[in-house]
C-alpha cells in the first residue's frame, strides 16, 4: 500500500490566519512530542529536531509577518518550508541533503493540521509492505512494525533518517526502486537483493523463508561468538583486530567487538585533490583513537604506489610499480610530505594507545632512517610547545628480504602483509587473474616466512600480527595459528565468521 | 582514556562590569564527529534559550553572526568538525550563557538525560 503524498487542501485566507497557524503548530508539536515519548532514543532525536523547528522564532517570525501582510497561513508556511528544503537540497554534505525530507515531513504535518485532516491517515494493515516515493521519519514511527512488514521506496536514500530508523528496528527496506507497484494482496520484499515482487510464486516465498531462517540462526551464532570477550588457542589468548580505511568503517555493528584496530590505512586521506594537511590528519587519527579507548590502534603511514597511485606523490610511469618506489621507499624520497604525516601521528600519539608502522620496508637502515625522522618530528613539536609523543614503531613484513632477516629489525612490533608477501614470494602479480592458483598464500614458502616471523616475535615478546586478506577467511585460521600467530586483523564484516571459527578451534585445542 | 584530554578548548571569556549590558565572548572547537548536525544543533539552541541574553554564534571567520536560539539558522551555519565556533552574548546572564555553551560544545554535546 502507498503511504505518502502531501496533504491536499485549499484554504481561503480567513479572519484569523495567525491564530489558525498557531493552532496547527501546537497540534503538530503535540503529535510529535507524543511520538517522541513513545519512540526510542534514536527516533526521539530525529523528532526533537522537528519539534525545535516548531519553536524557532527566527524561522516563524517571517511567516507570521507575511500573514500580517495578508498571506494565507498555509501558503506562508509552505513557502517558508520550501525555502528551507531548497537550502538543504543544495548542501554539499549528503547528511544535510537528507534533512530536506525531515523538513518536508514537518511541512506536511502542519499543513494537515491546518486543513483539519487526520494526523495519521493511512497506516495500513500490520505486516504489510509499505510503498512510497519516500517516507518521512515521523510517518515511519506511526506505523506498527511489530507484525513485520517492510518498506519499499521508489526514491529515498540509504542515509536518510528513515533508513537509520529502519536499520535500527530491523525493518527490511529497499530504496531507489524507480517505480512502486499498485496495491496487491501479497508482496515479497527481498532487501538483500533490493527486489520487490508482487504476487510472488510459492516457491520464491519458501526460498526466502528458508534463507531468512538461516540468516537468523547464523546471526544468533555470530553474536554469541562476538560477545565472547576473549578466546584462546592452546591456552594463549588470541586477538582479533580490525582493518579499516577510515573512521567510517568503525560504524559496522560488529566493530565494537574487536580487540582494537590492527591496520588503519591512510591512503584514503591522500586520495583527494590536495595532500592532507597536518590538522586534517590529526583529527582523523584522533577520531579512531577516541573510538578505541583503551584498545590499541595501529596506523600505517601512507602506502602509495604499487596499485595505489596518488597524484602529486607517486612516481609516474614506472615499468613495474609493485617493485617500484612505493610505501616507505616513497615516503623517504618525499621527506616533506612524510614529515606532515609523522607530525600528525606524533600529536595523536599523545592522546591514546597509538602504534605506527611503516609499509614496504626492505632493510633495517630504511627503518632506522624513518624512525629518526619520527623522533625529530616529535622533538620539533615539543620544543614548539605542542603536545606530542613518540608511539611504538613497527614494520609491515611483506618484502621477503625483510622476513628472512627479521631479527635485524629493531622494531617494536611486526605486522605481516600476507597479500604482498605472497605476491613477492611466489613471483605472481596479484592483479593478474591468470595466476590466481599459483599465488597461493598457503604456499609452503610463504608459510615458512610467516613461521619465522612469528617465532622471532615470540622469542622477543613483541607482537606479531597478520593483516592480509587471509586473516579474514576462516578456512586459513587453523594453519595460521599453527604457524604461531596469535593476532589477526581483518575487515569488520569478517570478524563474526572468524571469531566463530576461532571458538570452534579453541574448543578443539583445549581437548587435545 | 580521559575524554577531556582529547579536546582542545580555547575559551576566552571577557566580562564588562555593567551587568545589564554585559557582553561575553567565547570560542571553542567543534569536536563532534559529524559537525553541527541535527542533534547537536537542537541541544545548543535548547541550552541557549535558557538564557535571557541575546546570543549570537558563528563559525570563526564567518562574516555574519547567527541567532544561537534558532535551530534552523544554527543548522544552516553548516559548521564542520574541527571548525571553531564563536559565541557573543549580551545581557544580564551573558557570561553564564557563553560559559555553558562553550562547555557543551567542548564536551561534545553529552547526553544529560531527559
Amino acid at each position: 500500500m502507498r503511504a505518502d503524498g502531501a496533504p491536499l487542501g485549499q484554504r481561503e485566507a480567513g479572519a484569523d490566519e495567525a491564530g489558525a497557524l498557531r493552532a496547527a503548530l501546537a497540534a503538530a508539536d503535540r503529535q510529535l512530542s507524543k511520538l517522541a515519548a513513545a519512540a526510542g532514543k534514536d527516533a526521539a532525536e530525529i523528532l526533537e529536531f522537528q519539534i525545535a523547528l516548531l519553536a524557532d522564532d527566527a524561522l516563524l517570525g517571517p511567516i507570521f509577518a507575511a500573514i500580517a501582510q495578508g498571506a494565507a497561513a498555509d501558503a506562508a508556511w509552505a513557502q517558508a518550508m520550501a525555502e528551507q528544503i531548497a537550502d538543504y537540497r543544495a548542501a554539499a554534505d549528503e547528511y544535510l541533503r537528507a534533512r530536506s525530507a525531515d523538513i518536508a515531513d514537518l511541512r506536511d504535518r502542519v499543513l494537515s493540521a491546518l486543513y483539519g485532516g487526520e494526523a495519521n491517515p493511512k497506516t495500513g494493515r500490520a505486516g504489510a509492505v509499505i510503498c512510497a516515493d519516500d517516507l518521512p521519519p515521523s510517518r515511519f514511527l506511526e506505523i506498527d512494525w511489530s507484525a513485520g512488514g517492510g518498506l519499499a521506496l521508489s526514491q529515498g536514500s540509504a542515509t536518510s533518517h528513515v533508513a537509520m530508523l529502519a536499520r535500527a528496528r530491523g525493518v527490511p527496506m529497499v530504496v531507489q526502486l524507480g517505480e512502486v507497484p499498485e496495491p496487491a494482496d501479497a508482496a515479497l520484499l527481498d532487501a538483500d537483493e533490493g527486489i520487490l515482487e508482487v504476487d510472488p510464486p510459492v516457491a520464491r516465498i519458501q526460498a526466502l523463508a528458508t534463507r531468512q531462517e538461516n540468516q537468523v540462526l547464523s546471526r544468533a551464532a555470530d553474536l554469541a561468538a562476538l560477545e565472547n570477550p576473549s578466546i584462546s588457542f592452546r591456552g594463549e589468548p588470541v586477538r582479533l583486530m580490525l582493518n579499516i580505511q577510515g573512521p567510517a568503517d568503525l560504524d559496522h555493528p560488529d566493530a565494537r567487538y574487536a580487540d582494537g584496530v590492527g591496520l588503519m590505512r591512510t591512503e584514503f586521506l591522500f586520495g583527494r585533490a590536495d595532500l592532507p594537511d597536518e590538522e586534517k590528519q590529526r583529527s582523523v587519527y584522533e577520531q579512531v583513537l577516541n573510538w578505541a579507548g583503551e584498545r590499541p590502534v595501529v596506523i600505517r603511514t601512507v602506502d602509495a604506489g604499487g596499485d595505489k597511485p596518488v597524484r602529486g606523490l607517486t612516481e609516474a610511469r614506472e615499468a613495474n610499480p609493485f617493485l617500484g618506489v612505493r610505501g616507505l621507499r616513497l615516503s623517504l624520497k618525499r621527506p616533506d610530505i612524510f614529515a606532515v604525516q609523522l607530525r600528525a601521528l606524533a600529536r595523536a600519539a599523545a592522546l591514546g594507545k597509538l602504534r605506527v608502522m611503516f609499509p614496504m620496508v626492505t632493510t633495517p637502515e630504511e627503518f632506522k632512517t624513518a624512525r629518526r625522522l619520527f623522533v625529530q618530528a616529535v622533538e620539533e613539536l615539543k620544543s614548539a610547545g605542542v603536545r606530542a609523543s613518540l608511539p611504538e614503531i613497527g614494520i609491515m613484513v611483506e618484502v621477503p628480504a625483510a622476513a628472512l632477516t627479521i631479527e635485524s629489525f629493531p622494531a617494536s612490533f611486526f605486522s605481516i602483509g600476507s597479500n604482498d608477501l605472497t605476491q613477492y614470494v611466489t613471483a605472481c602479480d596479484r592483479t593478474n587473474g591468470a595466476l590466481a592458483s599459483l599465488a597461493d598464500p598457503l604456499n609452503p614458502g610463504v608459510l615458512e616466512l610467516i613461521r619465522r616471523v612469528a617465532e622471532h616475535g615470540r622469542k622477543l615478546g613483541v607482537s606479531v600480527s597478520l593483516c592480509g586478506d587471509i586473516a579474514g577467511e576462516p578456512r586459513y585460521l587453523e594453519t595460521l595459528l599453527r604457524c604461531g600467530l596469535l593476532e589477526f586483523s581483518m575487515s569488520p564484516p569478517a570478524l563474526a565468521a572468524v571469531k566463530r571459527a576461532l571458538a570452534a578451534l579453541s574448543r578443539k585445542s583445549d581437548h587435545v | 582514556m580521559d575524554k577531556t584530554t582529547t579536546i582542545s578548548v580555547a575559551k576566552a571569556i571577557t566580562e564588562t562590569p555593567q551587568p545589564e549590558n554585559e557582553i561575553a565572548r567565547g570560542a571553542v572547537e567543534l569536536v563532534h564527529a559529524v559537525g553541527m548536525h541535527a542533534r547537536p544543533a537542537v541541544k545548543l539552541t535548547k541550552l541557549a534559550k535558557r538564557f535571557k541574553a541575546r546570543i549570537a554564534v558563528r563559525v570563526a571567520g564567518a562574516v555574519d553572526w547567527i541567532d544561537a536560539k534558532s535551530v534552523a539558522k544554527v543548522m544552516a551555519m553548516r559548521a564542520a568538525q574541527g571548525s571553531v565556533i564563536e559565541f557573543e552574548a549580551q545581557g544580564a546572564d551573558a557570561s553564564a550563557a557563553v560559559e555553558a555553551l562553550t562547555t557543551l560544545v567542548a564536551a561534545d554535546f553529552p547526553d544529560t538525560g531527559r
